[in-house]
């Protein structure tokens, strides 16, 4: 009964928000279709750094494979012929419905995130951090320059587009296979490294192997929200998937609470959210009252504002506690 | 004589990169913070430089200074200090926010195109010895580098409030207890990685005069990745590795052909990876377990 809730509660909140998406003007819809991909991004990067408690800068590596492998393979033969002539001839000829795309999106995350992670899941704190940093740097070096792999500097155009209802689809089955790996023995051998490393090491557990399955996962859940990313936008470049895409989903992360599920979809909802409405701030909206921010105030005020919900809630809004009814009771 | 000018070249902005690294370190070994936020300090000291560029250069330079000394002081007092003691990701991610604000702000204020400093240019020029071209900038930044190395080092080692920000280091709750002020320490150390991080901004803009709002960035992070890779426990470990952050940069760019320099970053980067998992705890970290992290 306490998993359906825990899992119930951010599915619903996904499920409403993709509903409220589809009552505003397309503009606004756009926005709602961003929170929903950030969130399937912020919890891929969950299943890694919020079960092992290792921090990663590197997960925008995956997401950046995903992005352009799933976006590359549902342009039309022809047109990537003439518009990316460089491609290796498998991905020039290669042409796949959405769908299949972002299996094989995640896939081949999943692999890459293998074959880092075999080299990287020995080390642990900062280093690991600044290891997995390197790995962004170079696939964010090797995307930017290597025609073979995409279109270098260049943005990749004309992507076929998904609809509010596919985003959310995909959304839930990111945050189903988050929970359901966080349920499993392997999540929770996970955890049990992140509270007492060396206590979990004396009870059996390998350390290592579980970082790895996570990673994998994570890596592989990466590319397929980065492949949601490139058909929700349509359109794509390297600089799109580095360095402030990094920050600003860890940045969602922690605001939320790096320890559950439930803190990931809140937090990347929450800043999508306040994002959107400084956005539209600058060009006066009525609350009761009309507030006009000033023209490029909104990221001022929104990194203000995490720095704020940090200072004053160090573990996150949500405290990093799952969902829970008894959490609804005691709001109110 | 080409390889002996690229070395020269490559210790020149190593001694930059070590400088950043310092600043990092210092704070890291007292407060175990990473301040993502510190090359925002050198982007102030380059925007106080171009906001003074017609006033003579010891003003702009007292007062570059001065504003990048302010803003690291109140970066602790009001974010940082709430945060003492919360866990690594929370601090890491409020200097990120901290970093992104700051950098918003500046994009408000002076714009994306950037703002071009003119104080120090002169240094630019060069003097000929035999066929090698030194920049005066690279004297001054090796120059500028070992003293103020050598300062903080005389700093740590032979003054009071030293004394009490090596014990802050080793254990920050015994060294409370036995009387060190926790806030006055901690201030002390973000003032003196302060003016670090204006030394830098000066140097910085000799070499390259357009500051734009990420101007610190890239710095900073290569800077910390190098902190990493020398090793976070000894402050001297983490100069080195900023200074062979800097110098790898510059040596391995210059001896790489052309045709394959754009892929120069995953060289770097490639390095660090190999370091980190070969020796995780540092590259010039001693071999046994450090204690001493300032």
């Amino acid at each position: 009964m306490k998993a359906v809730v825990q899992l119930a509660g951010p599915m619903i909140l996904i499920a409403a928000v993709a509903a409220l998406g589809t009552t505003v003007s397309a503009a606004h819809q756009l926005e709602f279709e961003s929170a929903l991909v950030s969130t399937a991004i912020v919890v891929s990067l969950y299943v890694f750094i919020g079960n092992s408690g290792v921090i990663s800068f590197g997960q925008m590596s995956f997401v950046t494979v995903g992005a352009f492998l799933s976006g590359i393979l549902t342009i039309g033969a022809e047109q990537k012929s003439f518009v990316l002539p460089g491609l290796f001839p498998i991905l020039r000829h290669t042409h796949v419905g959405t769908p299949v795309s972002l299996v094989l999106a995640a896939l081949v995350g999943g692999a890459y995130a293998l074959l880092v992670g075999l080299v990287l899941m020995r080390l642990s704190g900062l280093p690991a951090g600044i290891a997995t940093f390197a790995v962004l740097g170079i696939t964010y070096n090797l995307f930017r320059n290597w025609e073979k792999i995409g279109p270098a500097a260049q943005a990749l155009n004309s992507v076929p587009g998904m609809s509010i209802w596919a985003l959310m689809v995909g959304c839930l089955i990111s945050v189903a296979a988050a929970y359901a790996y966080q349920r499993s023995r392997f999540g929770r051998q996970l955890r049990a490294t992140r509270e007492d490393p060396a206590a979990a090491q004396a009870s059996g557990i390998d350390v290592y192997r579980q970082r790895l399955v996570a990673f994998t996962l994570s890596g592989a859940l990466a590319a397929f929200g980065g492949g949601l990313l490139v058909h929700e936008l349509g359109s794509i470049t390297t600089d799109q998937v580095y360095l402030e895409l990094t920050f600003v989903t860890l940045a969602m992360l922690v605001v939320g609470g790096v320890g559950s599920l439930w803190g990931a979809v809140v937090g990347a909802l929450l800043v999508s959210g306040v994002d959107s409405f400084l956005g539209d701030a600058e060009n006066t909206v009525h609350i009761g009252f009309r507030l006009t921010l000033p023209e490029g105030s909104r990221l001022v005020l929104l990194g203000a504002l995490m720095a704020l919900v940090l200072i004053l809630r160090p573990s996150g809004l949500t405290g990093s506690r799952e969902f829970s009814l008894s959490w609804v009771r005691r709001r109110r | 004589m080409t390889l002996l000018q690229q070395l020269i070249d490559a210790v020149a902005l190593g001694a930059l990169y070590g400088l950043v690294a310092l600043g990092i370190g210092l704070v890291f070994g007292i407060m175990r913070l990473i301040n993502l936020a510190y090359g925002e300090l050198i982007t102030a000291g380059g925007y106080t430089l171009a906001i003074l560029s017609g006033q003579s250069a010891v003003v702009a330079i007292l007062a570059c200074v001065a504003v990048v000394v302010a803003l690291s002081l109140v970066m602790e007092r009001v974010a940082f200090r709430p945060l003492r003691g919360a866990s690594p990701a929370t601090m890491l991610v409020a200097t990120f926010a901290i970093s992104f604000m700051l950098q918003n702000v500046y994009l408000l204020k002076f714009g994306s195109r950037g703002r071009t400093v003119g104080t120090l240019g002169g240094l630019n020029g060069a003097i000929k010895v035999g066929s090698l071209n030194i920049r005066w900038i690279s004297i001054v930044a090796l120059v500028v580098g070992a003293g103020l190395l050598a300062a903080t080092t005389l700093l740590l080692n032979r003054t009071t409030i030293g004394l009490q920000m090596r014990a802050a280091a080793a254990d920050f709750r015994t060294a409370r207890i036995l009387g060190v002020r926790a806030n006055r320490v901690i201030s002390f150390s973000f003032l003196v990685s302060g003016v670090l991080a204006a030394a830098v901004a000066v140097l910085l803009t000799v070499q390259d005069p357009l500051v734009t709002p990420d101007y610190g960035v890239s710095i900073t992070l290569f800077a910390l990745i190098g902190v990493v890779v020398g090793g976070l426990d000894r402050l001297s470990s983490a100069a080195l590795g900023g200074f062979a952050i800097g110098f790898a940069n510059s040596f391995v760019g210059a001896r790489l052909p052309t045709s394959s320099s754009v892929y120069l970053p995953s060289v770097i980067y490639g390095l660090v990876i190999v370091v980190l998992v070969l020796r995780p705890a540092g590259l010039f970290a001693p071999r046994r377990r450090a204690v001493e992290r300032v």
